[in-house]
């Protein structure tokens, strides 16, 4: 047997990663903000099960990119997108596709935890009532059970789910918001800061989380704690004043970056 | 002295003691005005408080007091047999003494010192004066007349002296006061804060103006008319009785209350769909330029007085609902009678409708806007319509706060008066007819106080227990609907 | 869908699953329709908007303008004195026979027989029956005219106007309409020879109620109306402004003051006819104040307009800023000084424009000068606030119960002039607004 040397895992797992398909693919993607740009021809990739983390400084643009992978942008009246964002191929901005199709394949969770002001059930039971994904009230009960189980919060609110979902905790609240995402089956994950409203402990559950939705469903998270994104990703994205700046595996990101400016950030010399 | 005269000598008095009071500060710094606690300005307004203040308030109180005093004294000196007789009889009694007395001074001494013999000569040489009496003087009254004038002018001269000697005296202690380090500002503007605190009353007053005045009065009401015959009556026939008899009519309040809440009804199912569409319109929907547009013009409906609203209910809503009737029942059945009379609960319901629609637009805008942009954000993100996101998400998120802007417009629909007063007809029935005409509680109050007024006969004193029961109604309301929307802000701080 | 060859280097992209139905048509069909609701009441609203406003300005525009006949009026001593007597008795004057001199006047202009009486009458109830008194006014001030033919300008008879503009429909027979035939002949005849022509209606703003619609006018309630508003700017104004300061700057956060808060906030939404009975009961009742004088109306509007100022001062008070209050304080200004001569000409802007919108609605109010008694038939302009009076709503709800259909021209104008009031009052606060109001 070969002693496997540092470089051949490298490159071993350089071309596991390689094999991953593309989930959604940015090609020259820039947002404008009335006259004022915020994002400059962004090309990123976002590979298929797997968990990829946006960083960078404050300002720099990774939500807005994050927003525009499922078309949140739009609800912004003065939010302009150019260039070609693409899911499982087809162009997200194409008239032919629809957006509320859209954004029944690629969820969001926010930052702040957001429940509607209904019962637990409801909250999660709301996506697939509308899209009409339950047949029976059978099929919806087990819909929202198998969501909250996802979203790790099934043993804690299985005796109270007909109680107001804005009497949990913080915590509690935020993985709500992930079942409800889930609950829809969507293809692709977006969180947006999704743990910075978040204690550590309630932080934890949710990055646990994070690795096993993994296995279901494509990852896109917004953070601007370089450990977290060390934590729970496979590829990151730094940002910088709206351009990106590297792409990399996550491990080589933080040991051996391309970019100097990736390097500076991380040795925390601007942020 | 008349009382203007007074007032003007007050603010004489009051001007001196500012210039006084200044002129002393200023002197006694000697000249240099950083001596002064305060600015000189201020020792002068002290000066003239003191003059003007305890002076006027004891002018309005024995002007407020006196004539009661001497009403009673004079009054004591009737003849036994006189104050025998019933209440009511004694006023017109005083009422003349009044007259007379105040025609007494306009007589030649001998005329007046003639008076006593020829009681019908007095009141045509009354007559010829310019002051008319009711009937005949009797002996007594002119006695009492005189006295009256000989007590009313010795009061006067009394309160005319305390007056001014007050003011003088107001000035002086001031002027003593003043000292370099007096802190006349302070004073000054502790009488200020007073005055401040004292208009803030008048709010408190006012409302309790309203219960007291209008419970006295109902409190009469109900000594002539059992409250349980008022309140669960079902006919309302107030006969205007003459001043007297004993046939004074029924006076139920169901009939009323049926019609004001089915004309509110019908006037919030015209503005509660239009309005609130109107708003979730403006509010998710319309760009800014439609809005700037639209909102304002809706504001206009409700910036045009109700009068106006009730003429035109009178002269081009009623006319057509009945011209339209009788054409359909024509196109119907051949006969071309209306069956919508022209007043109706139909036209007095369209017409308070539309006034409405502002209240209900304006407020649900603002409650509707002010839904987190987060909730919104959450449901679209799933996949939601703008649609379904403010069918299920944001409307219910708003319920607490529009079911209050409802309360609040249903209580604005009973206390309105003159589109039903022109409108909606005075017959005061039980029936559910929105075709045929309904009286309200409104209405009911402007009849039974518009026209001749026996001011303590039941028929007038009913609109105080209609008034009462109105406001007791909208006042709950109204508490009922602010809680309601302080509670749904509070959800969201 | 097939596997895409990527751009970048050869990479799969991955394959879409199988498309679900989400019930996209249904969806955005009923999307559709949500929003022409949406639409439908906005232009619900403000076609009926469009309605009133066009039905009352259509009726009422005609109001100012007023048919007149201007006829040679032969001032003949013989009817008017015939016993030379006005030199030492004038009142001979004030008596006369007057409506014989129109009767005169009007055989001559038409040419009629004398004697035929039914003639003389449908053409002297052409002219308004106010006109005697008209010209007893001339000749009582100017006795000079007996033995005079003068020109003079009198009002036509309301029938005469309405049909004059077009107002009676000359198809119906003539037992059932106001002017007959002959009449209607008659003015043409007078309207050729320039007799008969429109003038502008100035006694719609001059003159006091009337029975007669051709000569009653808004005179007396125009007063009226001003005294009513002097009387609120003097008394709620500063008393608002007072309350406001004292609420905002200087209570304490007491139970006391947080009654005295859900009062206002009560007193705005109490209906206003409850304040009719108030003042009923406590200034005429209690009081006794004189009934119908604007004073009580004043006392009355007044105490419904205050609550509407505390709560516009207040916001105006809120919305100057702490820095404001803090760097004056900090020069060592008592808090009285601070407030009077720092924050309070900051929120003026604010204060005067709410104050304009309260009076604004104090002018358009009805119900409570109804139950205060200011519904009388008052013909003289009242000289003080305590003289009978009445206001311009009022006049209009008077007009718009008379039966005449002359009134329902009058009524309408009426309004358009309160109208206008309000349009101007109101574009005055939005002026005020934009031209004083800071954002800071």
């Amino acid at each position: 047997m070969n002693m496997l040397t540092e470089a051949a895992v490298e490159k071993a797992l350089d071309q596991k990663m390689n094999t991953v398909p593309y989930k959604m693919i940015g090609q020259d993607v820039s947002v404008y903000y009335g006259e004022k740009r915020a994002l400059f021809d962004v090309k990123l990739n976002i590979r298929e099960n797997t968990v990829t983390a946006l960083i960078g400084p404050s300002g720099c643009g990774k939500s807005t990119f994050l927003r525009s992978l499922n078309r949140m942008n739009d609800t912004i009246d003065s939010c302009r997108v150019t260039g070609k964002i693409t899911l499982d191929g087809q162009d997200i901005y194409d008239p032919d596709i629809d957006v509320v199709e859209l954004r029944a394949r690629v969820g969001m969770v926010f930052q702040k935890p957001n429940p509607f002001p209904k019962t637990i059930y409801e909250n999660v039971a709301y996506g697939p009532r509308i899209h009409g994904l339950a047949k029976s009230k059978a099929d919806m009960d087990q819909i929202v059970e198998l969501s909250l189980q996802r979203a790790g919060l099934w043993n804690e609110v299985k005796d109270r789910v007909h109680e107001a979902g804005t009497g949990l905790s913080g915590g509690q609240q935020q993985r709500l918001c992930i079942a409800r995402a889930v609950a829809v089956s969507p293809e692709v994950i977006l969180m947006d800061e999704p743990c910075s409203a978040l204690d550590p402990i309630a932080t934890a559950k949710v990055e646990e989380l994070i690795h096993e939705l993994r296995e279901n469903y494509t990852i896109v998270i917004v953070t601007h704690s370089m450990q977290q994104a060390a934590r729970v990703s496979q590829r990151t994205a730094m940002f910088h004043l709206g351009n990106l700046v590297e792409e990399n595996d996550t491990d080589k990101m933080f040991t051996n970056p391309d970019d100097p400016r990736t390097q500076d950030y991380i040795m925390g010399r601007f942020g | 002295m008349g009382t203007s005269i007074i007032l003007l000598c007050l603010v004489v008095l009051g001007a001196v003691a500012y210039i006084a009071a200044r002129s002393r500060a200023t002197a006694l710094a000697g000249g240099k005005s950083s001596a002064l606690h305060s600015r000189p300005g201020y020792y002068g307004v002290y000066a003239a408080i003191w003059a003007i203040l305890p002076a006027l308030i004891v002018l309005c109180a024995w002007l407020a007091i006196s004539p009661s005093i001497i009403e009673s004294s004079v009054r004591g000196a009737f003849p036994d047999d006189v104050k025998a007789q019933p209440a009511a009889q004694q006023n017109l009694n005083y009422g003349m003494v009044g007259a007379i007395a105040r025609g007494l001074p306009l007589l030649a001494p001998d005329e007046i010192s003639g008076a006593g013999k020829d009681p019908a000569g007095l009141q045509a040489k009354l007559a010829a004066k310019g002051v008319p009496l009711a009937g005949q003087p009797q002996p007594y009254m002119i006695e009492a007349a005189q006295k009256l004038n000989v007590q009313s002018g010795s009061s006067r001269l009394v309160m005319t002296a305390i007056v001014l000697a007050l003011a003088v005296a107001g000035s002086f202690y001031a002027l003593r006061e003043v000292a370099p380090r007096f802190r006349a500002r302070n004073r000054v503007e502790r009488v200020m804060l007073w005055g401040l605190l004292l208009a803030s009353s008048i709010a408190i007053l006012t409302t309790i103006g309203i219960v007291l005045s209008m419970l006295t009065e109902a409190a009469h009401f109900f000594a002539a008319v059992p409250a349980a015959d008022f309140f669960f009556g079902t006919v309302w026939d107030p006969r205007f009785a003459g001043a007297g008899s004993s046939s004074f009519g029924q006076f139920g309040l169901i009939p009323l209350l049926l019609g004001t809440l089915y004309i509110g009804f019908v006037a919030m199912l015209v503005a509660v769909p239009v309005g609130l569409f109107a708003a979730i319109y403006m509010a998710e929907y319309a760009d800014p330029r439609v809005r700037s547009i639209a909102k304002p013009l809706l504001e206009v409906l409700a910036g045009i007085p109700t009068i106006v609203y009730g003429f035109f209910a009178l002269v081009t809503v009623g006319p057509f609902l009945r011209d339209l009737s009788s054409q359909v029942s024509g196109l119907l059945s051949g006969n071309y009678t209306n069956f919508i009379q022209a007043q109706s609960v139909l036209t007095a319901g369209i017409v308070m409708g539309i006034m409405l629609i502002p209240y209900v637009s304006s407020l649900s805008d603002d409650i509707i806007t002010a839904v987190p942009r987060a909730l919104r954000d959450g449901s679209l993100g799933l996949g939601a319509t703008r649609s379904e996101t403010i069918k299920k998400v944001v409307l219910p998120a708003a319920l607490p706060g529009i079911v209050g802007a409802l309360l609040m417009t249903a209580s604005r629909a009973i206390g309105e008066t003159m589109i039903v007063v022109l409108a909606a007809g005075v017959a005061a029935r039980i029936q559910l007819n929105p075709f045929e005409p309904m009286t309200t509680v409104t209405v009911k109050i402007v009849n039974q106080l518009t026209g001749d007024l026996e001011f303590t006969s039941p028929q007038t004193l009913v609109a105080f227990a209609l008034g009462i029961t109105l406001f007791c109604i909208t006042l709950c309301l109204n508490i009922y609907a602010l809680y309601i929307v302080r509670k749904y802000r509070e959800q969201y701080e | 869908m097939t596997d895409i060859v990527s751009p970048v280097q050869g990479v799969v992209v991955s394959k879409a699953p199988e498309r679900r139905d989400i019930g996209l048509k249904r969806r955005y069909a009923a999307e559709r329709r949500f929003r022409a609701y949406g639409v439908a009441a906005i232009s619900f609203g403000l076609i009926f908007l469009a309605i009133l406003l066009t039905s009352i300005v259509s009726k009422g525009y005609t109001a100012f303008q007023q048919t007149a006949i201007t006829l040679p009026i032969e001032f003949s001593e013989k009817v008017l004195d015939p016993n030379n007597k006005r030199a030492t008795d004038p009142s001979v004057l004030v008596a006369a026979n007057y409506p014989v001199l129109i009767r005169d006047a009007m055989i001559k202009a038409l040419n009629l027989n004398a004697s035929s009486r039914p003639d003389v009458r449908d053409a002297t109830a052409m002219i308004s029956k106010g006109a005697p008194i008209q010209l007893r006014d001339m000749v009582v001030a100017d006795p000079s005219l007996i033995g005079k033919t003068v020109n003079v300008t009198l009002l036509a008879d309301a029938n005469i106007d309405s049909a004059n503009k077009g107002q009676i429909d000359l198809k119906v027979d003539e037992k059932n309409r106001k002017v007959n035939d002959r009449q209607v002949g008659w003015m043409k005849q007078l309207a050729e020879s320039g007799a008969l022509h429109k003038k502008f209606n100035t006694g719609l703003f001059v003159n006091g109620n009337s029975s007669r619609p051709e000569a009653a006018g808004l005179g007396v309630a125009l007063i009226g109306s001003l005294y009513l508003m002097l009387i609120v700017l003097v008394l709620a104004l500063p008393i608002g402004v007072a309350a406001s300061i004292y609420l905002e700057e200087f209570a304490p956060k007491n139970k006391l003051t947080d009654l005295i808060e859900v009062n206002i906030n009560n007193l705005a939404a109490v209906p206003s006819i409850v304040y009719g009975l108030l003042g009923l009961a406590v200034f005429i009742n209690f009081a006794g104040l004189p009934r119908s004088a604007s004073l009580v109306g004043g006392l009355v509007l007044s105490l419904m307009t205050l609550p509407t100022i505390i709560i516009a001062t207040r916001a105006a008070l809120r919305a100057v800023p702490p820095s404001i209050r803090a760097a004056a304080l900090g020069l060592g200004a008592s808090k009285m000084q601070m407030v009077f001569h720092h924050v309070l000409p900051l929120a003026m802007p604010g204060i005067l424009t709410g104050t304009i919108i309260g009076l604004a609605h104090a002018l358009g109010e009805t119900a409570p000068l109804l139950l205060i008694g200011m519904v009388a038939f008052v013909a003289n302009a009242p000289a003080t606030p305590m003289d009978p009076s009445t206001a311009l709503p009022v006049q209009v709800y008077m007009w718009a119960n008379e039966a005449e259909r002359a009134f329902v021209e009058r009524t309408s104008g009426a309004i358009i002039v309160l109208l206008l009031f309000l349009i101007v009052m109101n574009f005055g606060a939005i002026l005020l607004r934009r031209r004083f109001e800071r954002r800071w």
